[in-house]
């Protein structure tokens, strides 16, 4: 890959400062770099105190570790975000149309746009669900859908996070720690807010409560407890939302419903955002021996005594598989052409591909079908020939367990290096919010950054860190 | 709110005043064993039986030295009552109901966390011991202070202060056992200098003695001493006030939840019937049986608050 191809969002391809960098740049240029330095090291004594923490799985003791926090901030420019927006907007609702077509009618398949057994013999496939329908017809409640950049106008998605997408609680502790070390880019910068996502949340979920619920509908978060590597933002965004953050031996089905346990008796749940599996949440219809969910739960569910978000099932609209229809499906269901494009997919299990990723592996991406955080993939122009000739085997072995991709360049966006600003590699997840009412979009999301130089692996869990998003007012 | 939650919020304040309270208890016996002369490293014994970890320290240790007393109460992680297990604990049970606290609280609980990591990382010399320890009670202090300053007084304030008084009365009870063979009315050692190295023993543990010598002056007899710890609800750890609280505090539960279940019964119980005679009556029943009755009371009010306020199920 050739440097000169990567954009970097602050000064393009060819040098020239970007718009929605200047203010920044003139604020930068006038600032001490040794100050900057120590503003830096403030963040991560505030983020430390405030216990931003999440818990690195594989480890021998459950290690409380920090994401490194960059004090550049992303910036985008308000014409670019709504142009993303709705492209974003398009993509959640075709997800959505899928997910209920698929647990229906299947019309997608007998339109001979997906092949049957891409669903039928999907694991994420759950037959629990088929002929269900969720409150208000929203599957995903809340969606993460990850871009990355290549050009001045040129976006991919490269994942649709459908099933619970993490991070937000960054986006927004993120944000809050900016606001406090440099007020004054703020009152230079009109940045549109994303602090009122925790409240859109609660009403989203509040809008999908199911239909017999009275008018303020008991919200409640569902996390697997205290050791999971995400209990802060669970911790976080309940307390944000004024909503009880629950664990399954906190519930229990009583006529009909789910209810917490609460100092006065049980109190019946109207929706549950579950930050816990398929698998694991009921273990009499699921993973018998799951002790993170509820006993019975998706009865009650089938019979529409509670809202689950997202629902039981919609891992199949992130799929890996399922991910190179995506054109398709946001066409068949919308009728326009997809306003985000994906990047260019060959599935191995169809054997032209196959053979194609054999021959090119070193320039490719390879991707288990079903992972997720960065492990298991295989990143071909920074591997060794031994690396390559052993996923060769893996990939013989279990082509459909695997898609390729070509290397994007990624865009860079400086971070404050030892010698000053840097570029480094970036991608960005916006936060989507699914009611009847409405699809919201906050204006941000989480921007993570490969900190090593050159790397393209953005993952927290792979030494990746993150940075303040920011979308300018018009 | 989430059993759970109450659950959360009673143990994390209850090991917060175990931490701080066993650190007054290794303050105490330190200074005790500075200002004594001859005094014996078996000091530390009572001491541990003060904190109750004297069994477990036996299980780990073949013999019984200064140093390794110190650390068992200060660092130990194999003690679950250790000043570093404590404060771990706290933070634990703290994380687990961080919705219900408010940002200050967290943040006082997670820096005094901190703070205890750095310092017991290793072994502390006994220069280091008085800075380190002064500053431990100081951050709990903070915690504390947080908590009565930004919390606002609902069910979560009670809890949180249900599991402070419990385990406050417990300290105060067992301290007050382990030596009250010195408190007895006796004619043959009254006044001598191992009595009066005693009770002073029995003030510092509890952080006593300036308010003992502002009501009774400097004068030590066992009988103010014991009435002082006992009956006296003006003096913050005494049994008398301990018990006054928790009653309060699992009144206002009752006023608030609109039900009155067994534990505020057994609390007003252990005042009427044991925190309000005078202190002669004490010492006729025995001042020994009184305090193990005392003791039993508390575990089953500790017990009967659990299955109330449904911690567990």
């Amino acid at each position: 890959m050739n440097t000169q191809d990567i954009f970097d969002e602050m000064w393009g391809t060819s040098d020239s400062l970007r718009q929605p960098y200047s203010d920044f740049k003139t604020w930068y240029d006038r600032e001490e770099p040794k100050r900057l330095r120590a503003k830096q090291r403030e963040a991560e004594e505030l983020f430390r105190l405030t216990g931003i923490t999440f818990n690195v799985y594989g480890r021998a003791e459950a290690e409380e570790r920090l994401i490194p926090f960059d004090i550049v901030p992303r910036i985008i420019s308000a014409r670019e975000w709504q142009k993303l927006g709705r492209g974003i907007e398009q993509r959640v609702r075709a997800i959505n149309a899928f997910l209920h077509d698929i647990y229906h009618k299947q019309e997608i398949v007998r339109a001979g746009r997906i092949p049957e057994e891409m669903i039928s013999r999907n694991a994420a496939f759950l037959p629990h669900m088929i002929g269900v329908t969720p409150p208000g017809g929203i599957y995903t409640h809340i969606v993460g859908i990850d871009l990355v950049r290549t050009g001045d106008d040129q976006f991919y998605v490269l994942e649709d996070n459908a099933r619970t997408p993490s991070g937000v609680s960054y986006m927004l502790e993120n944000r809050e720690t900016m606001l406090r070390m440099f007020p004054e880019l703020f009152s230079r910068n009109r940045v549109q807010p994303v602090q009122n996502y925790p409240s859109d949340l609660r009403r989203s979920l509040a809008a999908c409560a199911p239909p017999l619920t009275g008018p303020k509908p008991t919200v409640a978060i569902l996390t697997p407890g205290i050791f999971n590597s995400a209990y802060f933002e669970h911790a976080f965004l309940a307390d944000q939302m004024g909503v009880e953050l629950v664990e399954g031996n906190d519930l229990r089905v009583a006529d009909g419903r789910v209810a917490m346990r609460t100092t006065e008796g049980y109190k019946p749940i109207d929706v549950l955002y579950r930050r816990v599996d398929d698998d694991f949440l009921d273990p009499l219809n699921f993973n018998p021996d799951s002790a993170l969910g509820v006993p019975g739960i998706m009865d009650v569910y089938r019979a529409g005594g509670i809202t689950i978000a997202n629902a039981p099932g919609t891992g199949i609209a992130d799929d890996k598989a399922i991910y190179s229809y995506m054109p398709d499906i946001v066409e068949f269901y919308t009728g326009e052409r997809p306003l985000l494009e994906n990047v260019p997919t060959w599935r191995c299990s169809e054997e032209d591909s196959l053979a194609y990723v054999l021959d090119n592996l070193a320039d490719l991406v390879v991707k288990e079908v079903h992972g997720s955080g960065g492990y298991g993939m295989l990143i071909g122009p920074t591997s060794s020939k031994k690396e390559l000739s052993e996923f060769r085997k893996k990939l013989k072995a279990r082509p459909g367990n695997y898609i390729a991709q070509p290397t994007l360049s990624l865009s860079t966006v400086p971070i404050l290096g030892r010698s000053g600003l840097t570029p480094r590699h970036v991608d960005l997840r916006p936060f989507v919010l699914c009611s009847p009412e409405r699809v919201h979009i906050t204006p941000g999301g989480l921007t993570r950054v490969a900190l090593e130089k050159g790397s393209l692996v953005v993952n927290s869990s792979q030494g990746g860190g993150t940075k303040d998003t920011w979308v300018l007012e018009d | 709110m989430l059993g759970k939650t109450a659950n959360g919020l009673f143990w994390m304040y209850r090991y917060l005043e175990r931490a701080e309270n066993t650190a007054r208890l290794i303050e105490t016996g330190q200074r005790i064993a500075l200002t004594r002369s001859g005094s014996t490293d078996d000091e530390w014994r009572s001491v541990m039986q003060t904190a109750g970890v004297d069994a477990a320290f036996n299980a780990h240790h073949e013999t019984l030295t200064k140093d390794a007393a110190i650390d068992w109460m200060l660092r130990s992680k194999d003690n679950g009552s250790s000043v570093r297990s404590s404060i771990e604990a706290a933070r634990l049970n703290a994380r687990m109901v961080r919705t219900a606290l408010t940002h200050e609280v967290w943040e006082a609980t997670n820096s005094a966390y901190m703070a205890a990591r750095d310092l017991l990382a290793r072994k502390v010399s006994e220069r280091d011991l008085p800075g380190v320890l002064g500053d431990l009670r100081q951050r709990s202090a903070l915690v504390r202070g947080a908590t009565h300053g930004t919390m606002l007084r609902n069910d979560i304030y009670d809890f949180a202060r249900i599991g402070t008084f419990l385990e406050r009365a417990d300290n105060t009870a067992r301290i007050l056992d382990v030596k009250y063979y010195v408190l007895l009315p006796s004619v043959m050692s009254v006044g001598s200098s191992i009595d009066n190295v005693q009770w002073e023993t029995i003030l510092r543990s509890v952080s006593a003695r300036g308010g003992f010598r502002m009501e009774y002056g400097s004068q030590f007899e066992p009988r103010d001493i014991a009435h002082f710890l006992i009956l006296d609800k003006r003096m913050p750890r005494s049994l008398a006030f301990c018990v006054s609280k928790l009653r309060d505090n699992l009144g206002y539960l009752c006023s608030n939840y609109g039900s009155r279940p067994q534990a505020f019964a057994k609390a007003d119980h252990i005042e009427r019937k044991f925190l309000s005679h005078d202190i002669d009556a004490i010492f006729d029943y025995g001042l020994h049986e009184y305090l193990q009755q005392i003791l039993g009371l508390l575990s089953d009010l500790g017990g009967q608050i659990e299955i109330d306020y449904r911690f567990y199920k």
